[in-house]
Order: C-alpha cells, then structure tokens, then sequence
C-alpha cells in the first residue's frame, strides 16, 4: 500500500502540475505565435500523458488495493470517508476526458477551447489531489460519525470530508506538488542547458518552470508550519514523534538533527533552539509542548524514522526555498547572475529534491498515525487482510513498480534526447528532419 | 436513493464492458490477427479508441468507488476471498494501460515497440479473462466464509470450470465489441472486409463459449438455466439477443456500421440483464446458501444519499463532455500533424 501510493504520488503531482506548465507555453504561443513555445507545449503533453497513464494505472490499482489489503479498515472507514473518493472519481474521469480533448485535438477545435481543455486537465487533477487527501485526512482526524461500543453510528460523509486535517494537509500536499513538479522539470532543463544542447527552447522551458517552482518553494516553509500546528493541537504524538520530544515541558526546544537514542529518551547532538518548538507549535515561546512521556507505550508511533523523515523534509524544504530566493534576487536584482553557471548547478542539484521531501512527508503523516490506521479508533494491526501468503502480493508489485519507473525514465530520457529532432528546430537546423 | 446508487451501478458495469470491453477487445484482435495485418489493425485501433480509453477504464473506478461507499461488507467480502483474480487483473490492467502508450510516446521507435506490443496484446487477452472469473464467481457460490484452508477460502473460491468458462466468454465479447466498433472506423474497403470477418468469427466463438458456460454449469450444479429461463423477462431478454443476432449477420454482411454498433450494444445488455436480474438484489452468492444483497447490505442511509447526490451531480458534468469527446472525433478532421 505505501508502496503503490509512494508510488503513485510522484506520478500524480506531475499529473497535476505540468497541465499548468503546459497551459503557460500554450498560451505563449496562441499569443506570440513563436514556434518554440508550440513545440515546448507539445513536448510535455507527451511527458504527461505518459505519466498521466501510470498514475491512471497505479491510481486505478490503488482504489482495489485499499480493498485487498485493509478490507476490515474499508468496511467501516468505506461509508463514512468515502464521500472525497466519490467526487474524486468525478474530478477524474473530468480529467481523463479533457486530457482527450487536449492530446487529440490539435488543428481539431478552435485554438482557444484547446488551450481551455489543457487548463481543465489541470484544475480537476488538482482539485482530485485535494479530494484525496481530504481522505488521508480523516484518518488523522476522523470526523462524522459517532464510534459507540466498537459501531460506527450517525455517519455524516459531509461533516467526514471537512474534518479538521483536511485544509492544512491538502494546501501543504498542493504546494508541495508544485514545489516537486517545478524544481524536478527546471532541473532537468536547466541541465540541458548546460550542455548546451538546444539552448533557446530549455531556456524557456526553465523559466516557466522555475517560477512556479520557486514561488510554492517560499510558500510552503508557511503552510508548512500551519500543519505544524494543527498537529500538535489534534496528534500530539505525532508531534512529538516528529520533533523526537521525550519530555513534557514549558518553553520546548527545537530540536535540528540529532540521533534519537529511545533508551535514554534524548536526542544526541542535535542542535537545539530554546522555546523555538513551543513557539512553531503553539506560537508561544513559553507554551507547554505534550512529550512523549504523556503517551501510553503502546500508542507511541515509531519515534526515529517519523523524527528522520521530518528532519529531511524541513531540511530540503529550506534549502529549495533559499535557491528560490536567489532566483527571484537574480531576477530582479542581479540580471547578471542568470548567465552564470553556478545558478543553474543549482536547479541541477535540486532536481530530485521536491520529490524527496514528498516521500518524506508521506513517512511523516503516515508513520506518525501509527499504530493507528484512524487516529484513536483503529488500530493498524487490526484492519490488516486474514489472507495469508501476502508477502507475494508484495513482491509482485514491487517488481511491476520498478520495472516501470525504470521504462518511464528510459522514455523520458528518449523524449529529451529527441528534443533537437523533433521540437527544436531553430538553434539546430541541421538536425530537422 | 439506494436505487438511483443501485441504477449507476449497474450501467457502470454495463458501460464499463461496452466500453472498457470494445477497449480491451482491440488487443484482443491484434492477438489474432496474423503478424503482417497487426500493424494495420493497430493503427485503426489507435485512431479510433486513442482519445477515449482513459475515459472508457473510468467505469471501473466509478463501479468500485460505488461499491465500497455504498456496499461495504460485499466490496470487503469480494476482495478478500478474490483477492487473487483481482490481483491478477490489476497487474493486467497495469502492463496494459502503460504498455498502450508507451508505444504511441515513445520518441523513439524501435525495439522497445515489438515488446510494448506483446505485453499489450497479452495483457489485453488475461484482464478481461479475470475480469469474467471474478464476475463469475460471485454466483458460482464458491465463496465460502466457513472455509478454514487456504486453497477452499483463496483459491477454489474462483477457480472452477464455470468461472473460467465465463471469462473466455467475456474476452469474445470484448474481441466481437472491438470488431464491430472498428468497422465504422475503418476508411478502406479492404479494412472492412477484414474487421468484418473478425466480427463474424468472434461471434461464432462467443456464441460456442455461451455454450461452454451452460456445460460447465451443468456439470457444476449451478442453475444457471433456471436463473436465465426461470422468468419471463429472462426469457424474453436471451430470446430478444438471439432474435437480434440474424439481424447483426445481416448487418455485418451488409456494411450498416450503425445497426451493428446498436444491435451489439443491446446484445450485452440483454446478457448483463439476464445474468443480474434473476437474483437481484443478491449480488454475491456464498456457499451454503448465503448471500450478499444490495438491500440487505447496503451502508448506512446518509452515505447512500449522499452518494446518490455525488453521483447525479457528477454525471450532469461528465456525461455531456463525454458525448462531445465521443462525438468530436466521430466526425473525422484533419489530426494531428
Ligand atoms: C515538496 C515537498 C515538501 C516540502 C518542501 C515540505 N513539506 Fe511538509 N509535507 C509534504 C511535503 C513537503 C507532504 C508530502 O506533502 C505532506 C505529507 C502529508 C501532507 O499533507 O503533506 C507533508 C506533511 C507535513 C506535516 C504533517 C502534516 C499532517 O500530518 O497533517 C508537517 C507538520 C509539515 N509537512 C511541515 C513542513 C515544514 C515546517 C516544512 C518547511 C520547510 C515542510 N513541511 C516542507
Ligand atoms: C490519500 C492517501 C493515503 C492513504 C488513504 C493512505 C493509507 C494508508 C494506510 C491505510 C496505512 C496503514 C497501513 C500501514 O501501516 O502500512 C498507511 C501506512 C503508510 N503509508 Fe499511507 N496512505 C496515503 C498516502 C501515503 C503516501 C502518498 C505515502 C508515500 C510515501 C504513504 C506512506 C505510508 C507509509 C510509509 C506507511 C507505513 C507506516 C507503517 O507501517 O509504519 N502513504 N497508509
Ligand atoms: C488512497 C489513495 C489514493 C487512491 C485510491 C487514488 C486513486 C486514484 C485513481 C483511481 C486514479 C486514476 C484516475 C484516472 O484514470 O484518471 C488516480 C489518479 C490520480 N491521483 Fe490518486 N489516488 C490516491 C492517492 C492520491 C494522492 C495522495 C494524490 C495526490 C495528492 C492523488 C492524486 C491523483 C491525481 C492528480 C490523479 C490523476 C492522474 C494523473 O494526473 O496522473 N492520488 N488516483
């Protein structure tokens, strides 16, 4: 399960974001009628919908995976958070039908309801992604139904979509697929344009890019400590967890770093900020922040990797969000540092950055939850499939995955090499065929 | 509400194996089809069902989002004890979908096609095949909450004559869907006359398939007869689709894209009907005589109403986009260049 979404997150947030790009150079073109912006439109619709076919297939396998491996979860959980899933079908199956219209329809329709079809593609994957997360966020805070004596009484889907996670985790989880999206494709652009390799398509290619990259990269330190906060008020465990806090106590340091040590119950050398977790939880520098030592043992989620997983997250949060700031510097400031290489070195090292810190928050959510599949309700253990033998399920698809995103990189690194010979037929004119 | 819920169900089953089935039915044709016509067959597959197979395989979606909203105990009943055909048609439906483009984007052709090419032809081949097991077995009564080993609870539970019967006949549906769609597409005379005869044969087999499934039926003490024939409207529904086959002969032999699309769309709606109404509202049969039904079985009355809601408001947007996507790349224009 946490494979198949690891998984399938990736493919979703580019499913989500690069219509947007997409639209940016579309509109580009009907504008300015220059050439390169039609084939840097035409380039990543082939991008995307080959990734919007693999997290249509991971997507699809995961709505039954939710079955196949937590069908007691399901059973109770089904009827009262299923509600996002039933408009995110709608917002999908919207998705798949103007992606149709936009792959299919050049030189078909009127140039501007072609543009529009694109945008649609993006506002129902986004309002999609949303939905879905709206689901996670019930089982962080379940919502809408009264749990008497082991039933689930009163269900109220509506009251169960707007619990109380659902905003700041889906503004968090829609920031950071731009911040993802953005950085990994000005990274890769921003490689070719060190190679030198077709120049004036990459560069505007990385333009647009980086500027959505880069603004989500300085918004989402933000939205990020909303989250923050909402977790300490409704998890604190997690909370805890996360910040690797053992101790209650006024005036809680932050602690950066360290290594947990669970015997001990203290962080070694980490770097600690007196009052600074107080004040990012609770926004007080003196507020008591609940430790770990208020939690019973056996509801403590694992404490080193939610702690590792936070840590990496925060940390490559900050540093695309400084790269964000020496970009916007550059281009208003400094005109003279975007011909510099260093600049680009670093939209290169970024390039994976996003995705990383996605996968990492994911640990965070999710890991932080256990041992709780519905936060307070149900236990994990308990919603677990009786089938045995469903290690090989495991296996199986952890092949499937594999073996596909190694065919998605391999294409994709087809479409690029191909970029000259087939979009790119200014800077290369021998090349054209 | 429950009935509206129940309603989209079932035409969400209904279209997903028009649709979905005509979808799959195009791998199924390439696969027998002789190695020099593939590329040909492939490239009128491809113009026709290119813009619509994402939206076509959204009828699954919204079939298991209605389930496990609205039904629960029946989706977690179903997914444990199939848990391995739907496994199966999982990675079925994986290898197939990506397999599908990776072909038609890949900036390079070469190599890679012919293997793109043979996982979606496989695939094409085993997902709707697992798809009609899983059908199957919800009525074959082999689903057996009592049982205590792992081969009667995981394995039998699916694995029998009539199940497999069942899905060898829906892949000849899916090929004679495909067939009969892809005539109207075809721009030559020569390509007619060769869809034509696939049509012509996929119905022979799906009707010698029919024919497999009563046997193992009857073998398998399933009263498959008595659920088809028991009633009049049954009765009325097989004899309706087998009047009507002459008909589709006719249509065929004669060139009528139109009538034959309409006259095989209604064929498949008779055979969902005849197999579904008989014991409606029981939509899985157990062993030892339980079941689970749609009434019985149904979550609680807010969920279905604002399923219900979910699903009338969302139609009200898809369907009228869906018409003119089917619709804009009916009438043929210049594509892409
Ligand atoms: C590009 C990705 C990215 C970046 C740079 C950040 N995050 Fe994040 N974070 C995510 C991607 C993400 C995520 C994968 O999208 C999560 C997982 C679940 C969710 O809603 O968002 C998440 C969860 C998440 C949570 C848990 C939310 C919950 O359980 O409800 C907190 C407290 C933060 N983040 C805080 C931060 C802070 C303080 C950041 C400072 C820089 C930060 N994140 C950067
Ligand atoms: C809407 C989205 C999601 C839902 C409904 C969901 C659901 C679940 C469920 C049911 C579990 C409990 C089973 C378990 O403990 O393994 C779980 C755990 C987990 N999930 Fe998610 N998940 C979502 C998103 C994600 C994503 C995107 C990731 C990606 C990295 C992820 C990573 C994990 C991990 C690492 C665990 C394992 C925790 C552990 O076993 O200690 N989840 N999730
Ligand atoms: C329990 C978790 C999830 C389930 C059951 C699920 C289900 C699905 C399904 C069935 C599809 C295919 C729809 C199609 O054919 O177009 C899909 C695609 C998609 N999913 Fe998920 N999903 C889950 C988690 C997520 C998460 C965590 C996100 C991101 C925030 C997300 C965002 C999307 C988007 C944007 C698409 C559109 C496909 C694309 O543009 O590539 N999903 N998902």
């Amino acid at each position: 399960m946490a494979l198949s979404l690891g998984f399938h997150i990736i493919f979703a947030c580019i499913g989500m974001v690069m219509p947007f790009f997409m639209a940016v150079a579309h509109y580009k073109w009907l504008r300015t009628g220059n050439e390169v912006y039609r084939n840097l439109t035409k380039a990543w619709s082939k991008g995307v919908a080959i990734f919007f076919a693999t997290g249509a297939v991971s997507g699809t396998v995961l709505s039954f995976e939710l079955g196949l491996l937590w069908p007691v979860f399901m059973e109770h959980a089904g009827p009262i958070f299923g509600m996002p899933f039933s408009l995110e079908g709608t917002a999908f199956f919207i998705e798949a039908i103007a992606l149709g219209f936009f792959l299919y329809g050049w030189n078909r329709f009127n140039a501007w309801f072609h543009w529009f079809t694109g945008v649609v593609v993006g506002i129902s994957g986004l309002v999609s992604g949303i939905l879905v997360v709206a689901a996670n966020a019930w089982m962080n805070s379940p919502a809408g139904f009264d749990y008497v004596n082991g039933e689930y009484l009163n269900i109220d889907p509506i009251k169960a979509m707007f619990n109380d996670a659902w905003f700041s985790q889906a503004l968090h989880m829609s920031i950071a697929a731009f911040v993802a999206t953005g950085f990994a494709v000005a990274g890769i652009h921003a490689l070719m344009m060190l190679k030198g390799k077709n120049v004036a398509f990459h560069a505007k290619a990385f333009r647009i890019a980086a500027a959505f990259g880069a603004v989500a990269a300085i918004l989402q330190p933000i939205s990020g400590d909303i989250s923050a906060k909402d977790v300490a008020r409704r998890q604190p465990a997690k909370l805890a967890a996360m910040e690797a806090h053992f101790h209650t106590e006024e005036k809680a340091p932050l602690i950066i770093g360290g290594i947990p040590d669970m015997q001990e119950k203290k962080v070694n050398y980490a770097i600690k900020i007196p009052g600074g977790l107080s004040f990012l939880a609770h926004g007080d520098f003196n507020a008591e922040v609940t430790g770990l030592d208020k939690i019973p043992e056996e509801n403590q989620p694992p404490v080193a990797v939610t702690h590792y997983a936070f840590q990496i997250m925060v940390g490559l949060g900050v540093v695309m969000m400084i790269i964000a700031l020496l970009y916007f510097l550059a281009l208003w400031k400094k005109k003279q540092w975007l011909q510099k290489r260093w600049l680009l070195r670093l939209f290169v090292i970024a390039t994976p950055m996003g995705f990383i810190a996605i996968e990492a928050g994911w640990t965070v959510t999710e890991v932080g939850r256990q041992p709780w599949i519905i936060n307070g309700i149900m236990r994990t253990a308990d919603a677990v499939t009786p089938m045995p033998g469903i290690v090989y399920s495991f296996y199986i698809f952890t092949a499937v995955y594999l073996s596909l995103s190694f065919i998605v990189a391999f294409l994709l690194y087809r479409q690029i090499r191909m970029v000259g010979k087939l979009y790119d037929h200014s800077s290369e004119p021998s090349k054209a065929i | 509400m429950l009935y509206v819920v129940i309603v989209f169900l079932w035409t969400a089953i209904l279209l997903y194996l028009l649709l979905g089935g005509a979808d799959f039915g195009a791998g199924i044709i390439e696969f027998f089809t002789s190695r020099k016509n593939r590329g040909r067959t492939r490239r009128t597959m491809y113009q026709a069902i290119g813009p619509v197979w994402e939206a076509n395989h959204m009828w699954l979606i919204i079939t298991i989002v209605i389930l496990f909203v609205g039904f629960p105990s029946i989706y977690a009943t179903m997914s444990v004890y199939l848990h391995i055909p739907l496994t199966a048609m999982l990675l079925g439906i994986i290898a197939r979908g990506t397999a599908f483009v990776f072909r038609h984007y890949d900036a390079v052709k070469d190599d890679m096609q012919k293997l793109y090419n043979r996982i979606f032809i496989y695939s094409s081949v085993i997902t709707p095949l697992f798809l009609g097991i899983i059908a199957a077995s919800t009525v074959s009564r082999q689903i057996d909450l009592q049982a205590q080993d792992f081969l009667s609870a995981y394995v039998f539970s699916w694995l029998n004559g009539f199940s497999v019967a069942v899905g060898l006949f829906t892949v000849c549906i899916c090929g004679f869907l495909a067939a009969v769609f892809i005539i109207g597409e075809t721009d030559s005379e020569a390509d007619r006359q060769f869809f034509t005869r696939k049509a012509k044969w996929m119905i022979i087999s799906a009707v010698l398939c029919g024919v497999l499934v009563f046997t193992a039926s009857y073998i398998e003490n399933i009263p498959l007869v008595d659920w088809v024939f028991g009633k009049p409207a049954g009765i009325l529904a097989i004899t309706a689709a087998s009047l009507s086959l002459p008909f589709l002969w006719y249509g065929l032999t004669h060139g009528k894209a139109i009538i034959i699309r309409l006259l095989a769309g209604f064929q498949v709606c008779m055979i969902l009907f005849a197999a579904t109404y008989r014991h409606f509202p029981n939509i899985v049969l157990l062993k030892h005589g339980g079941y689970l039904s749609l009434i019985e079985h149904q979550g609680q009355e807010k969920t279905i109403e604002a399923l219900a809601w979910a699903l009338l408001i969302g139609s009200i947007f898809i369907l009228p986009a869906l018409f003119y996507l089917l619709y804009s790349f009916e009438k043929k224009k210049p594509g892409e260049a």
